[in-house]
């Protein structure tokens, strides 16, 4: 299976969190429900391309790139 | 047996849990502190249908029970804690139903603490809206027959239910846990990895509780369509920055408009109060420390309340109605490279107003480091008590010329005064960014709330809470620096003063004018020999190389409690009336002014430039330093500020002065 870096994924395409790279930042991540099972959506990035805004199974969260390049997806059909 | 006393209202940011919490206390709320850090503690009391009453600490809002911010510390350290006298007999968990998963993580976190608890679906008319129907029989079966009880907070709904079940409410026999990892086990705050195990756990075992629970239907409700559509605009590259300027435009145009109104209302009431004093009581020590030091400190109080009101008016509602998130979102990166972050951005924008709302606001920043230097770096923002000061300045030093026709150089002055600050605090935001220390990474995984109307009741609440704390709390300090100045200002050694006073010619003539020039003499002659005049004396070698001389000095120190005293002092000392709008005398008196050694004039460009810098950059506001020690629960953070913008404008002056004259 071909997983992408959440960072790079394509706007408004379902995805499924693949896995969530482990370091300090990780246990907050799982707090906000993204692990690996959930299925997310990038909704929206802001103007200067960092955040962006991410659907988390009805839910909208923002993270900073460098947040979101932790988490590795795959494509849903 | 009934044995609850305590109850601690836990749950999720945005989980309508200070709703719930306004619903249940109404203004029988306290702020207090908890030991040690800066976190408040807000506190209620509940009274119960059969007359009963109960105390409520709503607890900060979290996602998990393990705290990833100084506030979330403070519900795992109290319900960990049995021996913690604010340790809960019952905790509330309040759920937003809209997004039950998420929600019950926190829940069943508490659940195998094996503390007794009550869960509040919130927002049910939401989670009806979006086609989704709980079944809280099941829900509650769940867990062990854990009362379940939903509500709409917003609208009060359900409340009077809850009040109900609180005093019917017993405490149940022990429960099994909800997953195997036994609560003795439970992971420290430290591991990591296993919070991250224990919590996936959780969500597995949710997961599969929630279908038997939730019957959804395919519907999006009206608020999440409104939401989608306004995001489009709200995050679009142009319109989203339009947007934001157009509503800081609204809010900035509102406060100076309508706040100056009340200011000169208040500023008017309190000389009559000080007049009234000085008429009724007999004369003597006392009724001058009442009407000059204790009246006109309570003035400097009450003046700044119409400001604070009206800028947190605007900061809640921005809140409230999810617009904040969306502000935080689109400022984050270009904030970054300073060393803060999209959530300092309200707050230091709200600085050109006024410093003392500002710093308050800076409250919902969650990275201690990131909220310190923007509490550090606000103050150097140019504030509406500056204005009076660059305005009578610019009067007096700045040549009334157009640039290419069009540009006034007096205008020009101004508009660089206000960029010199925006700079200055973004420069000091780097410098601090190396300098304070911090255990933790900033991140935003921030929440963006779907968009809502304000909940009046939250407003009114929370701009009564800012209000008090600001006039109790930040009003103590004040109070205690303006008696200080008063009578250093109206003191000095030995019988100087009287003598002083004395020597004034008493008029032969005793008509209004002349009587009033003599009244102005004698407070001129008051302040030149008083603790503060041989102060200002004192420091002239230090301040000369600024340009200063001993009387600029004195205004100076006298202006060290607020800026904009800064005109009236220069009056006192000229003996001139202070309105330098409608009278020319004061601008007249200081334009002749003249260095007795030198014969050269005193305001000069190179001097007055140097004057307002030293203003653009110093502390000179006893009221923000109060609200620092207030915010920071420590001397140590207002005291460096001070030094540091003291030295800051000293050097500018200096560099200022020298370069011009």
């Amino acid at each position: 299976m071909i997983t992408q870096r959440l960072d790079k994924y394509r706007i408004n395409q379902m995805a499924e969190i693949s896995t969530v790279v482990q370091n300090s930042l990780t246990a907050k991540l799982t707090d906000m429900g993204l692990f690996s099972g959930k299925k997310i959506r990038v909704l929206f990035r802001a103007p200067l391309g960092d955040p962006i805004a991410v659907d988390v199974e009805g839910y909208i969260l923002s993270l900073r790139l460098d947040e979101a390049a932790m988490i590795q997806v795959t494509p849903v059909e | 047996m009934n044995k609850i006393e305590k109850i601690a209202l836990v749950g999720n940011p945005n989980s309508g849990k200070s709703s719930v919490f306004n619903q249940l206390t109404g203004l029988n709320q306290q702020v207090g502190n908890y030991p040690g850090i800066t976190v408040d503690k807000k506190s209620g009391t509940l009274k119960l249908p059969d007359g009963k009453k109960i105390s409520v600490l709503d607890l900060p809002g979290t996602y998990s029970l393990y705290p990833r911010s100084e506030d979330e510390r403070v519900v795992f350290d109290l319900l960990t804690d049995p021996s913690n006298p604010d340790f809960p007999d019952l905790v509330i968990v309040v759920v937003d139903s809209t997004n039950l998963e998420r929600n019950l993580l926190l829940f069943t976190q508490i659940y195998d603490l094996h503390i007794p608890c009550v869960l509040v679906l919130n927002m049910i008319d939401m989670a009806a809206k979006n086609g989704i129907a709980i079944d809280n029989a099941i829900l509650s079966d769940a867990f062990s027959g854990t009362p379940v009880i939903s509500v709409n907070a917003r609208k009060g709904e359900g409340i009077s239910e809850l009040k109900q079940l609180l005093s019917a409410y017993q405490i149940p026999a022990s429960h099994p846990a909800f997953i195997a990892t036994p609560v003795a086990q439970m992971a420290s705050p430290a591991d990591d990895a296993a919070q991250v195990a224990e919590t996936k756990e959780r969500y597995l075992k949710i997961r599969t509780l929630l279908p038997l629970v939730v019957k959804t239907k395919p519907q999006v409700s009206l608020n999440r369509k409104i939401t989608s559509r306004l995001d489009q605009l709200v995050v679009h590259p142009i319109a989203g920055y339009a947007i934001f300027l157009a509503i800081l435009f609204l809010i900035f145009q509102a406060i100076y408009s309508l706040a100056e109104i009340p200011m000169n209302l208040i500023d008017e009431v309190f000389l009559v109060l000080s007049q009234w004093c000085k008429d009724v009581l007999p004369a003597g020590v006392l009724t001058d420390l009442l009407a000059e030091g204790i009246v006109p400190g309570l003035g400097g109080v009450v003046i700044f309340v119409p400001q604070i009101t009206l800028l947190f008016l605007f900061i809640v509602l921005l809140e409230e109605t999810g617009y904040m998130a969306r502000v935080v979102f689109i400022m984050d990166k270009i904030m970054r490279p300073f060393g803060l972050n999209g959530k300092s951005v309200v707050p230091l924008i709200s600085g050109v107003a006024c410093a003392i709302p500002a710093i308050m606001a800076t409250r919902n920043i969650d990275h201690w480091k990131d909220r310190l230097i923007t509490i550090m770096v606000t103050p150097l923002m140019s504030c509406s008590a500056r204005l009076p000061v660059y305005t009578l300045l610019i009067a007096l030093v700045v040549p009334d010329q157009r640039i290419g026709g069009i540009m006034n150089v007096k205008g020009l002055v101004l508009l660089g005064l206000y960029l010199v600050g925006v700079l200055a605090a973004l420069t000091a935001a780097v410098v601090f960014r190396y300098i304070v220390k911090s255990e933790r990474k900033s991140f935003l995984v921030l929440e963006l709330p779907h968009y809502k109307m304000p909940r009046w009741k939250n407003v009114w609440i929370t701009l009564w809470e800012k209000i008090r704390l600001f006039v109790w709390e930040a009003g103590k300090v004040i109070m205690a620096i303006s008696i200080i100045l008063w009578v250093l200002a109206s003191y000095g050694p030995g019988y100087r003063v009287r003598k002083a006073v004395e020597a004034v010619p008493v008029p032969v003539e005793t008509d209004a004018v002349a009587m009033e020039t003599y009244e102005r003499q004698v407070n001129t002659a008051r302040l030149e020999n008083s603790w503060i005049g041989l102060l200002g004396k004192g420091i002239e070698p230090v301040i000369a190389p600024l340009g200063y001389d001993w009387k600029i000095g004195i205004a100076l120190i006298t202006s060290f409690a607020a800026r904009e005293v800064f005109v009236g002092s220069m009056a006192t000392i000229y003996s001139v009336g202070e309105d330098f709008e409608e009278d020319a005398s004061l601008i007249d008196r200081m334009r002749s002014e003249q260095n007795p050694r030198t014969g050269k004039a005193v305001y000069t460009l190179a001097s007055g430039i140097s004057l307002m810098l030293f203003y653009a950059f110093a502390m000179q506001c006893m009221s923000t330093m109060a609200i620092v020690y207030r915010e920071t629960k420590s001397w140590k953070w207002p005291l460096i500020q001070m030094a540091f913008m003291t030295i800051l404008a000293y050097i500018a002056a200096f560099i200022a002065y020298q370069l011009l004259s």
